[in-house]
């Protein structure tokens, strides 16, 4: 428990009682970095689910005589190079990446957590297999796949997203199986298959609660890797198909118009530093929350 | 230890083969094929088995694949689809300006990190601490490509102390070498010294803390002495460890910055040849990359054995 201690933010909690679920939650809601990075997510998604009602323009709408205009009361965010409202264009982007990152921390999850379980509860020749492959998969560079995959499936956000998600999944898949393996030999699993349940109903009622935990930080990791994916992919003309707004297309726009229009870089960087940060520190969240639990 | 390299080197190499081969595996079963992209508008069906002739498509996968693989190990990677290059020269001659990239970028994350890491480590919690801590857990979120979109409009277009975009070989002198690689190094950069400094600093904390080290002090050496003779060594494992897996994910960064600074580079190669499916430079790309990232992941392996004589059994 050293690594505890050189924390580097120390955090004076003491144990607390109760089930898992709640004192994990309780101690992720006396976090104020938590609750400030799990409000700003919240948000984020209620704006983007009601894009069409916040945004102050049509994020399409294009008026060429206001092109790449710094920020004004009409324009909160200034326009980009087709006079396209900036602000309402970042909203309708936060539809974008978040859709994006649930595809692909998704797509992960329901390929990494099931192979996770079987390799660790199964064991044998299949744990050798799919260990390897997942292991080959973690040595490739992601983009370098992600981008093959786009060149394979054509540009577009759901190919960009798929290729991501693919290339999480061993990340699932591994702290899936090691979870399995720390309780495939207890008592309490013994004392199921000894009573004679299925090993479908082994997994669901008495594996499956002890692995979802670390599950749900890898996946809150996953989440804010996806958003930075998204956006790079999209920034390469991978992702998005214009006139369609994301954060990383947007950027591309500032990139090539970084002489006249310096502003318009930050409106899109800044969100997805944000994004990917909340999504970190909820993660950061959970983790402390489950090392507290477990010290118990 | 010589033992120990050529088992490491055995275990990866299969990589070299596997990778290519799934990227065929999926051009192969993918929608879509490459010559209807290349026959232009109504192509005839006998025009398009022509293309499909030319290029080889029209054999079994796995003879490509071994045809390809024999060619790869004979150094030729094929002719591209678009351009009429050969692929090996296209590749090699842009992959020094991406290697020039990354290699700046890991240095600046090596150096920035370390330094940071060890000036935090001789007050724990104190003030430089804490923002060190601070700053690098938040350095970690920022996009790569989008600091490097912030640095350049700022020095390179508003305050001009860097020169315009673009890439200069070594062989022009260091100096303009490094001048066009600094931005774009920094913003490659950013990421991976402040999981360094995160990552050393932890590891610093607990090596601080074990009985060598109070020893150390107790016969009277100063804090820096103790943190640069004894800590640093012990404390480096898991810091190699973190740089080996960012040398792949700076490598991929460096497509996105390559763009933004309009460096000659791989990045731009394998954008286009994904958009006009230009399968030969892809492979080509692919084996580059991951040839890149084998031996970076070997040299982490065998720089266990240095750092913990006990792995090399």
């Amino acid at each position: 428990m050293t690594a505890t201690t050189v924390a580097p933010t120390p955090s004076a909690d003491q144990p607390e009682g109760g089930a898992v679920e709640t004192s994990l939650l309780r101690g992720m809601l006396r976090r104020t970095t938590t609750v400030v990075a799990g409000g700003f997510l919240l948000l984020l998604i209620v704006v983007a689910i009601l894009a069409p009602v916040v945004a102050p323009h049509d994020p399409n709408a294009q008026d060429v005589l206001n092109r790449l205009r710094p920020p004004s009361g009409e324009h909160l965010l200034g326009t980009d190079d087709y006079g396209r409202d900036v602000l309402s264009r970042i909203i309708f982007g936060a539809r974008v990446s978040l859709v994006a990152a649930v595809q692909a921390a998704g797509l992960a999850l329901v390929i990494g957590l099931p192979l996770g379980i079987i390799a660790g509860y199964v064991r044998g020749w299949l744990e050798v297999v799919l260990v390897r492959v997942m292991d080959a998969m973690m040595s490739t560079p992601s983009l370098v796949l992600a981008i093959t995959i786009v060149a394979v499936l054509g540009p577009g956000i759901t190919n960009a997203m798929l290729a991501i998600g693919l290339i999480m999944s061993p990340r699932f898949f591994r702290v899936a199986r090691a979870s399995t393996m720390n309780v495939r030999h207890e008592t309490y699993i013994e004392a199921s298959i000894a009573l004679g349940c299925t090993g479908t109903r082994t997994v669901v009622r008495h594996i499956l609660p002890n692995v979802l935990p670390p599950i749900v930080l890898v996946t809150s990791v996953s989440l804010g890797a996806a958003v930075a994916a998204e956006s790079s992919l999209s920034f390469l003309g991978l992702g998005v198909k214009p006139p369609a707004a994301s954060w990383g297309s947007m950027l591309t726009t500032a990139a090539a118009n970084m002489d006249t229009a310096p502003f318009m870089a930050w409106p899109p960087g800044v969100m997805i530093f944000l994004t990917v940060l909340s999504f970190t520190y909820l993660g950061d969240g959970v983790r402390r929350g489950l090392t507290r639990t477990r010290a118990e | 230890m010589l033992r120990f390299a050529g088992k490491r080197l055995l275990a990866a190499v299969p990589l070299l083969f596997i990778v290519p081969f799934l990227v065929f595996a999926l051009i192969n079963f993918a929608p879509g094929d490459p010559a209807y992209a290349l026959a232009g508008d109504n192509p005839t069906p006998e025009r398009i088995a022509m293309i499909r002739h030319n290029l080889g498509l029209d054999e079994p996968m796995f003879a490509r694949y071994g045809q390809w693989v024999w060619s790869a190990m004979h150094g030729d990677l094929g002719v591209s689809f678009i351009a009429d290059q050969n692929v090996t020269d296209l590749i090699l001659r842009r992959a020094s300006t991406t290697v020039s990239l990354v290699v700046v970028a890991m240095v600046i994350a090596v150096v920035f990190g370390m330094l940071f890491a060890i000036l935090a480590s001789l007050r724990p919690n104190g003030i430089f601490d804490r923002i060190v801590n601070w700053v690098s857990s938040i350095a970690i979120a920022v996009p790569a490509f989008w600091f490097g979109i912030v640095l350049a409009s700022l020095f390179t277009v508003s305050l001009r102390l860097f020169p315009a975009f673009g890439y200069r070989p070594l062989a022009d002198g260091f100096g303009t070498w490094l001048s066009f690689l600094v931005l774009p190094g920094l913003a490659l950069g950013l990421l991976p010294a402040a999981e360094v400094a995160l990552q050393l600093r932890s590891s610093l904390g607990t090596v601080l803390k074990s009985d060598y080290i109070l020893n150390a002090e107790a016969r009277g050496l100063s804090r820096l002495s103790v943190v640069l003779k004894h800590a640093l060594k012990n404390a480096a494992v898991p810091v190699v460890t973190v740089l080996g897996f960012r040398v792949s994910e700076v490598l991929a960064g460096s497509v996105t910055l390559e763009i933004i600074y309009n460096m000659p580079g791989l990045g731009r190669l394998a954008v286009d040849s994904v958009l006009a499916r230009d399968v030969p430079v892809l492979l080509g790309f692919v084996l580059f990359s991951t040839t890149i990232v084998v031996l970076v992941n070997l040299l982490v392996d065998i720089s266990y054995g240095y750092f913990n004589p006990k792995v090399r059994t």
